[in-house]
């Protein structure tokens, strides 16, 4: 069977991302876009953020509804516990970062997806948050995903398509590589 | 120590692998001047002399200065024996040297808290092709192949290092950390002056809030030359060197820096203010405000708004890369169970209660801010000898 009489759907409209690449060729400025989140403490660890607009395209943009989230500290550091920890949160957005993108190329590379699960470990020492050892480290000493991907392609042709998705995922890049921070109090 | 233990009419000996002063003149580099003024540099029953109290001693006025002590106090110096092993027995310790063996009720040890250079897991993954050497290793620019060096590290060593080096014609990029900024001169005094007089020095290991944080911070940016400048990040930036983050890895070749530049120089800039706070307070609680300068406040640390993330390793822009990332003693000999985790010596400022009769001197904060300087070492050996002697004598009780 020939790739141009497969009829594969895994919901991602390749199209409209390739039109995209397209016309921000010509117009790069439109391609810089620019990811909010706002953060309200509520009491004790316990924080509600809220992600709402964004800008791109050259202009700004809302999501179709506001989307909150609880963040919190479990209650073995004798905290509350009213949501994911912080760290959690990350590991979510490399998740999801790397499984829409793996989506996305399976789409792009005619591949069907009949299901995607990914499991997310980072590994910490807490002696780094505690001030108790400076040679340890604040953050995960290492980050492992495990995906299980049953699809319409071979073994080789599916650890191609998850190599692609981290080379191309915006959440790999930010963990895997350091960006500068900036913090102001005003 | 040795100096008390004669005062006391303790019977002792002082054992040195080399000459006396033996790490001044062996494991330092060339232009290297105490970050101390001479004045301060201040050993029991001896002190300075000269024309020039507020200069800072090259190394060789260094050496010559422990060198005129020992003879002076006429201290029992074993030269060229080198230490082997030390073991407990019943009674004491047993030293092994390359001289002979020695029994001793009590033991000192003052062989320092920089015997080995501290390198960072990462150096491993330097790209061959470059040359790499520690900060114990480095003697002076000519030493360097021509071309881009890269200093890791940016207390007091880093910041001299990196100044001469930029100056001898060979770029340099500075991966920078936490580091304490702090002007050499402040309202018209050394600020080693004000730490001595408004008792900065003097405070106590057991009157801080957190000692264990305290031995472990980097040494102020200071440097020691004849025109007391300051040799902040900003003095650096100033003749070229360029400013980047912590080194966080190195990658296929390529060297990755941490974003956190800009907050590691905005906690530098507290730290430095907090410090001239304290000083400023003192000034004018003791009514010296009117014989100082005004007090007045250091420009912020100014760096790029975006540092470089990254470095290729494998351009041949760099040549070399100079680990100025701190030292730790060496205790490879010690044959007591006394080091903790991390390879430190346990002890309660200075006392090692869990080996009684041993001693630790030198160590950063052991007894008081000032441990580590040689201004330190009196007041701390002041107060380990009478230990040691109470020591001694309910020894000798137990035994009789």
């Amino acid at each position: 069977m020939a790739d141009s009489e497969k009829t594969v759907d895994n919901g991602v409209n390749v199209q409209a991302l390739l039109d995209a690449r397209v016309a921000l060729t010509d117009a790069p400025e439109a391609a810089k876009f620019q990811w909010r989140a706002s953060c309200e403490w509520k009491n004790g660890t316990h924080s509600y953020s809220t992600v709402e607009g964004y800008f791109g395209l050259g202009e700004q943009h809302k999501h179709k509804t506001i989307f909150n989230f609880d963040a919190d500290h479990p209650e073995v550091f004798a905290s509350e516990d009213k949501g994911a920890a912080p760290v959690e949160y990350v590991l979510v957005g490399l998740a999801s970062c790397l499984t829409a993108g793996i989506a996305a190329v399976a789409q792009n590379r005619n591949i069907q997806l009949n299901s995607v699960t990914a499991t997310l470990e980072g590994g910490m020492d807490i002696q780094g948050i505690l001030g108790m050892d400076s040679d340890i480290r604040n953050g995960f000493d290492g980050i492992k995903v495990s995906y299980k991907i049953d699809a319409d392609a071979s073994q080789k042709d599916i650890e191609a398509l998850v190599a692609q998705s981290q080379k191309r995922s915006a959440v790999y890049d930010i963990l895997a590589n350091p960006t500068n921070i900036t913090v102001e109090v005003n | 120590m040795s100096w008390c233990l004669t005062e006391r009419a303790i019977d002792h000996v002082v054992l040195e692998r080399g000459e006396v002063a033996n790490s001044w003149r062996t494991e330092r580099w060339d232009s290297l001047r105490l970050l101390t003024p001479n004045w301060q540099s201040r050993l029991p029953g001896f002190g300075y002399e000269g024309d020039d109290p507020d200069g800072y001693r090259s190394m060789p006025k260094t050496i010559e200065f422990l060198d005129r002590y020992g003879r002076v106090i006429s201290a029992p110096v074993e030269v060229h024996t080198t230490v082997t092993s030390v073991g407990r027995n019943d009674t004491g310790y047993v030293v092994s040297t390359d001289q002979g063996d020695w029994r001793c009720r009590a033991l000192v040890l003052a062989s320092g808290a920089c015997n080995i250079a501290r390198v960072p897991a990462l150096a491993e993954a330097v790209p061959p092709g470059i040359d790499t050497l520690s900060a114990m290793d480095y003697r002076n620019p000519d030493q360097l192949a021509h071309g881009g060096v890269l200093i890791v590290g940016a207390a007091a060593t880093g910041t001299q290092v990196a100044h001469e080096i930029h100056l001898s014609g060979r770029p340099v990029t500075m991966s920078v950390g936490q580091h304490i900024r702090a002007p050499r001169v402040y309202r018209g005094r050394d600020l080693e002056w004000w730490m001595d007089v408004a008792g900065v020095h003097d405070e106590r290991y057991d009157e801080i809030e957190d000692v264990n944080r305290a031995r472990r911070v980097p040494s102020l940016q200071l440097t020691g030359t004849p025109e007391r400048s300051t040799l902040d990040l900003n003095a650096l930036t100033a003749i070229g060197v360029k400013m980047v983050g912590r080194m966080a890895g190195i990658r296929d070749g390529q060297a990755q820096f941490s974003g956190s530049l800009l907050n590691m120089c905005k906690m530098s800039d507290l730290k430095m203010n907090r410090l001239l706070n304290t000083i400023d307070e003192w000034a004018e609680a003791s009514g010296m405000d009117g014989e100082v300068d005004p007090a007045h406040r250091l420009p912020p640390t100014e760096v790029e708004a975006s540092p470089p993330l990254g470095m290729d390793l494998t351009s041949g822009e760099i040549k070399t890369v100079i680990w100025a990332t701190g030292y730790r003693p060496d205790y490879s000999w010690l044959d007591v169970p006394v080091l903790d985790r991390k390879g430190l010596i346990r002890h309660d400022g200075g006392v090692v209660d869990a080996s009684p009769g041993m001693y630790l001197m030198g160590m950063q904060f052991l007894r008081r801010r000032k441990s580590a300087l040689i201004d330190g070492a009196g007041d701390d050996a002041r107060d380990l000898g009478s230990h040691l002697a109470a020591y001694l004598d309910g020894s000798a009780e137990d035994r009789d």
